[in-house]
């Protein structure tokens, strides 16, 4: 049997698009620029993503200057790396492990969700995947039943993040029996080992938090960013209106704006006052005002600009503006 | 003796970052991987054991790495291989398989030749190993 112009049999190789060439290019390091050459860091900046990501997280997020710069910083450090291996020098990927503390509604979970993508935008995930779960994905009912349960969701995970929301029910310290001490201790042998294939965010409030890692210093001090979301500004939380507002297709005017701006001022010096998931919250009630009022006027009819309108109205009729303060501690 | 079975077998034995480019292959394609054991290496014995359930929803090849760690070191003298199997409607097959683990020691197979009425030959292959029981077959009682 004659063979075929190329040479041997050729078999038709799904999902193997481009590997063979990233083999090769591993196999031949590049020779390293010399000692004085020098780098143009604008040019290094374009050829990655980094301003892209940067820009995106910007334009998302209102607010959180802390996130922003850190994630600002582990941006530049890879530039960094990118231009040390031109010339040959060590570069290794930096602890990347965090932990994202501060009050209800601040944005943890949500920066948290967004982190996997970000990091990947990087250049530091493979993958990219972000595996969220709490106690009860982590910690077992019965002895023996901890450790593959936490294993299994740690190799899920593996390429991408693992996000612990609420992460100081693993452990609970006047319980010596509870299994949840297992879970931490694996947790931190693969945040120790496996810091390569694996970025574990911890999310929860500030004072429990801290409680939690002084119980476990391991976990701690596993911990290369721990980052804490300060409390937004009513300018903030206006603008996380508008975007909460755009992204159900309402519109607020400017004359509701200045309503909200009031509504929140006051609703912050209230108890129970969380952050932007109040904004959310006024926000769908200010809807379901805004329906009623559209429906119930007898005979009418409505144009698209009003089904995509929050009046003042919607707002002021809020208990935060109509109850005495002192009452007015529920969410209305 | 050194025993090839799988695929890459005829190749020097892959390193761990090969091994895990061959995983990460597989999972590309969406085969599930699982990792199997045995001590007895008959080329007709299919029937190797399961280390933990073949996994479906690991997106990166550590994670697979993970544990076939795990296996090595509680079989440490014993055959270990990666398989990965297409759920694919006319496939339904495994599509890979390949040796990760092998002992350090392989001391071959015997061919046995029974001779038959009219100068048949029949051939029987028996492993030198597998005359101890299993678990100790290539030494380090481990079981
Ligand atoms: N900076 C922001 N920009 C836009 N929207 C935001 C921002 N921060 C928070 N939000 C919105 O506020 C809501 C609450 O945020 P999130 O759930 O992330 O808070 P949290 O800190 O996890 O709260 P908790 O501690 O109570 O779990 C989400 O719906 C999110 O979309
Ligand atoms: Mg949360």
């Amino acid at each position: 049997m004659t063979a075929p112009a190329g040479g041997g049999f050729t078999m038709p190789r799904p999902g193997a698009g481009g590997s063979e060439q990233a083999v090769s290019a591993e196999d031949d390091p590049p020779v390293p620029l010399a000692d004085d050459a020098v780098l143009d860091v604008d040019e290094v900046r374009r050829e990655s993503d980094v301003d892209a990501v940067l820009e995106r997280l910007d334009a998302e997020l209102v607010g959180l200057v802390p996130v922003k710069t850190r994630i600002r910083e582990i941006a530049a450090l890879l530039l960094v790396d990118r231009m040390r291996t031109r010339f040959g020098l060590s570069s290794s990927r930096p602890a990347l492990h965090m932990s994202f503390t501060g009050s209800p509604g601040t944005g943890k979970t949500t920066v948290a969700l967004r982190m996997a993508e970000l990091l990947r935008g990087l250049g530091y995930l493979r993958r990219g995947h972000l595996v969220s779960v709490t106690r009860d994905d982590l910690v077992g009912q019965y002895i023996g039943h901890t450790a593959p349960k936490t294993k299994e969701v740690l190799k899920r995970a593996m390429g991408g993040v693992l996000f612990i929301d609420e992460a100081y029910y693993l452990y609970k310290e006047d319980n010596e029996r509870d299994y949840g001490a297992e879970s931490v201790e694996i947790l931190l042998q693969i945040m120790e080992n496996q810091r390569d294939d694996l970025v574990v965010i911890l999310a929860g409030y500030k004072d429990r938090m801290d409680d939690f890692f002084r119980s476990n210093p391991g976990m701690s001090s596993r911990i290369a960013h721990h980052i804490d979301f300060p409390d937004y500004t009513v300018e903030e939380l206006a603008a996380i209106a508008g975007l909460i507002a755009a992204e159900h297709e309402y519109v607020l005017p400017e004359d509701t704006v200045r309503v909200l701006r009031d509504y929140l001022d006051k609703r912050m010096r209230q108890p129970r006052f969380a952050n932007a998931r109040s904004v959310r919250n006024a926000i769908e009630r200010a809807r379901l005002r805004q329906a009623n009022r559209l429906v119930s006027e007898p005979g009418a009819s409505v144009t698209k600009q009003q089904l995509q309108t929050l009046e003042p109205a919607d707002f002021l009729a809020s208990r935060v503006f109509t109850d005495p303060p002192e009452e007015a501690d529920a969410e209305g | 003796m050194r025993i090839t079975q799988g695929a890459f077998s005829y190749l020097p034995d892959l390193t761990d970052d090969e091994i895990k480019a061959q995983i990460q292959y597989c999972i590309d394609n969406e085969w599930s991987v699982a990792i199997e054991f045995t001590d007895d290496p008959h080329p007709r014995n299919v029937y190797w054991e399961m280390w933990g359930l073949p996994m479906f929803d690991v997106a990166d090849a550590s994670g697979v790495m993970l544990e076939v760690d795990g296996c090595r070191e509680a079989y440490p003298v014993h055959y270990v291989r990666v398989s990965a199997f297409d759920a694919r409607l006319t496939r339904q097959t495994t599509a890979l398989s390949f040796l990760v683990q092998r002992p350090p020691e392989e001391p071959g197979f015997q061919l046995d030749r029974q001779e038959g009425p009219d100068r048949t030959i029949r051939y029987t292959l028996r492993g030198y190993a597998s005359e101890r029981p299993e678990g100790q077959r290539y030494g380090r009682g481990d079981s």
